[in-house]
């Protein structure tokens, strides 16, 4: 099999958060917006230097990618927009480095944003895909909860995790938070109070689940050399993966498409699970870290429950994760949720963290995972990232 | 294990009355596929022509072969439950008023996973199960896992019991109680623990055998009603409308022949007065009521059962003028069925073959008996459909109309006279 191509000498930089708000009264452009006007802001670039666009949001309707090149002035020559919710920030990233790479684009602004108005979950939920409408929202309406619940309690039952493990994440999670200035959730968790928080969805819990927000993500896709000249601090794509649909035969899903592409992602990086510092895995529930955990390498199938119990998840753990909080306490602003952890390794790795920073971050590893199309997420993805200095 | 319902109490004036809700009714074209086998009582899904893969969620090409030809085949539903949730939270009104909500995710024998419904007797996973299709409040088709075997009192499961529109301790009006279908109908409903029944009767001087029987039941009281008479139908409806739950049409104004055969139109208007314009009359005087009471507690209005025939989907030129009346019917009530949809009510049309009475006595049999068809729209409230065929003729003319209309229309129209 030979090799793919590595992405050489393009890189990722300005790593953007636009504050998080519970519910605004503004549209999904404007927080793209605010992401776009960030990025120009700290990489000193003017808006004509622009000239690719990623788009990732669940709220645009009517408009795709196309009409925010009109929305917000911009004359591009290389333009995505990418539907694939928790893993968009991966895809974002490998095909924009793709586009500078080739010389097809020069500088690539990849943004995620959503807005949430009072009733924009649900709205999203009913006509979320085909087989959603037709299979899944009619059946008690519980949106991803239900489809989340059906996962973990089959994972629970196969591999005995207890809620204590579920646990452990989410209260290291809100550690993490604490000092990560834009988290929406700011309050301590303790094991217990999450023990004993209402149901959702047996076997979930009300922090199980993450809160829905309107926020936006965002990084630019530039040469090296151009990030070198602007004296941009940067992270290096050592790897990178994205997978569909894996395993369909699977009657419920335990594992994503990270098993199938685990060893290929580690090899093109040249490193092992245990070269790396840290790690952001996608969680809209903590059952689909633990599969993260496991499909990426970091211990075997099946053994998460036990790897969750030697391990900590905290900024100064033994497994630093989620660093910035995650989604479960930072908020899930549609697809931005799929950038945050990708965005907070680039921060890590360039050492340039909001809240706590990861010792010596020289390997991160972010993950994505999304789209409940039916009855399991269908969007799997990975990058490997380095920081400027250091081996690989 | 579910327990037996127990009569519900009165209701209480000064707590609120749940309005009628339904749950999320949009489907794409192609899913409405196992609503139209739902509507028969069947459970089909789409299985591959050319590679057999059964398939689920409905779609559009094999997700195997990716062969466009995917037909709707009865499936037994035996599957496996492999993981379950109980909902505590709801994004939608219907459930959020019915929470907690019991869902499964079951592996079909058959290959596909489905998510459904979970009865409350069906054991936790992993346990074996049986799918099958009701037509729920929204109309369309919805998925319940029940036991594998039956329990005693399944039928009042809670979330079962928002799919069916079981009989038991609800009040029934049947429009017409003096035939030998409409007597048979109500000893059916009383025998399936109907609260209360209201039999109605027309031309009182006429006394059919058989009739004053019905008064000795204790569930039942008689009530005058003919539907050729507006303010007869208002009437009663001021009377008894705010408190039916489910009604059984079962009047009906039969005679025989064509159009070559008699001379003006008295007979065809006849028809037409009672089995369309009797239809109409008890539709506006009755519906609105029944729709405001949806979803008004345990036994809440749930079914309009409409007796259509079987020559309502094609002339049958021997009973010519009575058959273009059961069709103006059959227009009708798809026309209630709409009009009652959002108030979750079911309408429940039944196309019997010829029943053994006196105006089919030239027909040769098998010609299906009165306690049989009640026996049939019975088990249809029970049951998840909506649209019954009972009677050896009805399933005969049923399967030749569903393969080639035009064939039937010939067929018919060549049988003797």
């Amino acid at each position: 099999m030979s090799r793919r191509a590595g992405y050489d000498d393009v890189v990722v930089t300005v790593p953007v958060t636009i504050p998080y708000v519970r519910y605004s009264i503004h549209g999904a452009h404007r927080f793209i917006a605010n992401g776009l006007a960030e990025l120009l802001k700290r990489s000193g670039l003017d808006k004509s230097r622009i000239d690719g666009l990623c788009v990732s949001s669940f709220t645009l309707a009517p408009d795709t990618a196309v009409g925010l090149t009109q929305h917000l002035g911009l004359t591009l020559r290389w333009l995505d927009h990418i539907p694939m919710g928790g893993a968009c920030g991966v895809v974002a990233l490998r095909r924009a480095a793709r586009a500078v790479q080739s010389g097809d684009a020069t500088a690539v602004a990849c943004i995620a944003g959503d807005t949430n108005h009072p009733d924009s979950f649900r709205l999203n939920l009913a006509t979320f895909s085909q087989f959603a409408r037709d299979a899944v929202y009619p059946y008690g309406s519980g949106g991803p909860n239900a489809s989340f619940a059906f996962l973990t309690s089959h994972y629970m039952r196969h591999y005995g995790a207890t809620r204590e493990d579920f646990g452990k994440l989410c209260v290291a999670q809100r550690a993490n938070a604490l000092s990560f200035p834009y988290a929406l959730m700011k309050k301590p968790l303790a094991l217990e109070e999450y023990m004993t928080a209402r149901a959702v969805a047996d076997p979930l819990h009300l922090y199980d689940c993450v809160m829905p927000c309107a926020g936006a993500e965002a990084f630019l896709v530039i040469s090296r050399a151009e990030a070198e000249s602007r004296g941009l601090p940067y992270a290096r794509i050592l790897s990178t993966a994205e997978r569909h649909n894996a395993f369909p035969d699977d009657p419920v899903q335990y594992r994503g498409g990270w098993a199938l592409d685990r060893d290929e992602l580690y090899g093109q990086a040249g490193v092992e699970p245990k070269d790396v510092d840290v790690v952001a895995t996608y969680d809209d529930y903590p059952v689909i870290c633990m599969m993260q955990i496991e499909d990426l390498g970091f211990c075997r199938k099946g053994e998460a429950p036990d790897f969750v119990r030697r391990n900590s998840f905290t900024v100064d753990g033994t497994f630093p994760a989620n660093t910035s909080g995650g989604q479960l306490s930072v908020g899930q602003a549609g697809a931005a949720g799929g950038f945050l952890g990708l965005v907070e390794v680039v921060r890590q790795l360039t050492g340039q963290p909001l809240g706590g920073a990861v010792a010596d971050a020289r390997i991160g590893l972010a993950s994505g995972f999304g789209m409940i199309n039916y009855d399991r997420g269908l969007c799997s993805g990975a990058a490997i990232l380095g920081g400027q200095g250091g081996p690989a | 294990m579910t327990r037996a319902l127990v009569r519900p109490p009165r209701k209480n004036p000064i707590l609120r009355t749940r309005l009628p809700m339904v749950p999320p009714g949009s489907r794409s074209r192609v899913a409405l596929g196992l609503t139209a086998a739902a509507a028969l009582g069947r459970f089909e899904l789409q299985v591959c022509r050319d590679c057999k893969t059964v398939q689920y969620p409905p779609r559009e090409a094999c997700r195997v072969c990716l062969s466009p030809r995917l037909d709707w085949r009865p499936q037994d539903g035996a599957g496996e439950l492999i993981s379950e949730t109980t909902l505590r939270h709801s994004n939608e009104l219907f459930y959020r008023e019915r929470l907690p909500w019991r869902l499964g995710l079951v592996k079909l024998d058959s290959g596909p996973t489905l998510v459904a419904h979970l009865h409350a007797d069906c054991a936790p996973a992993p346990a074996r199960v049986r799918v099958t299709a009701n037509i729920d409040h929204a109309g369309q088709a919805a998925l319940i896992a029940l036991p594998e075997k039956d329990t005693p009192h399944m039928a009042d499961d809670r979330q079962l019991r928002e799919m069916t529109c079981d009989p038991k301790f609800r009040k029934i009006l049947i429009t017409d109680a003096k035939t030998a279908l409409g007597q048979a109908m109500v000893e059916a409903v009383v025998g399936a623990g109907a609260d209360l029944v209201w039999a109605g009767y027309a031309e009182p001087w006429k006394k059919p055998p058989g009739f004053e029987r019905l008064s000795a039941y204790k569930q039942v009281s008689l009530v005058p009603l003919d539907l050729t008479d507006s303010r007869a139908v208002k009437s009663l409806a001021g009377e008894i409308g705010g408190r039916v739950d489910i009604l059984i049409n079962t009047a009906d104004h039969h005679r025989n022949f064509g159009i070559a055969a008699r001379e003006g139109v008295e007979v065809a208007r006849a028809e037409m007065d009672m089995n369309y314009f009797g239809l109409l009359r008890l539709a506006q005087e009755f519906a609105p009521a029944m729709r405001a009471r949806g979803a008004d507690g345990q036994s809440s209005a749930v079914a309009w059962v409409n007796l259509l025939s079987i020559f309502a989907l094609s002339n049958f030129p021997p009973h010519g003028t009575y058959s273009a009346s059961k069709a103006a019917a059959m227009s009708l009530a798809q026309c209630l069925r709409a009009e009652l949809a959002p108030a979750g009510v079911r309408v429940i049309n039944v196309f019997p073959g010829p029943i053994e009475d006196e105006w089919n006595q030239s027909l040769p049999p098998p010609k299906i008996a009165p306690a049989r068809l009640a026996a049939d729209i019975v088990a249809a409230l029970r049951g998840g459909a909506e649209d019954i065929f009972p009677g050896d003729i009805a399933q005969d003319w049923l399967a030749r109309w569903r393969d080639n209309p035009k064939g039937l229309e010939r067929e018919l129209a060549a049988m003797p006279r």
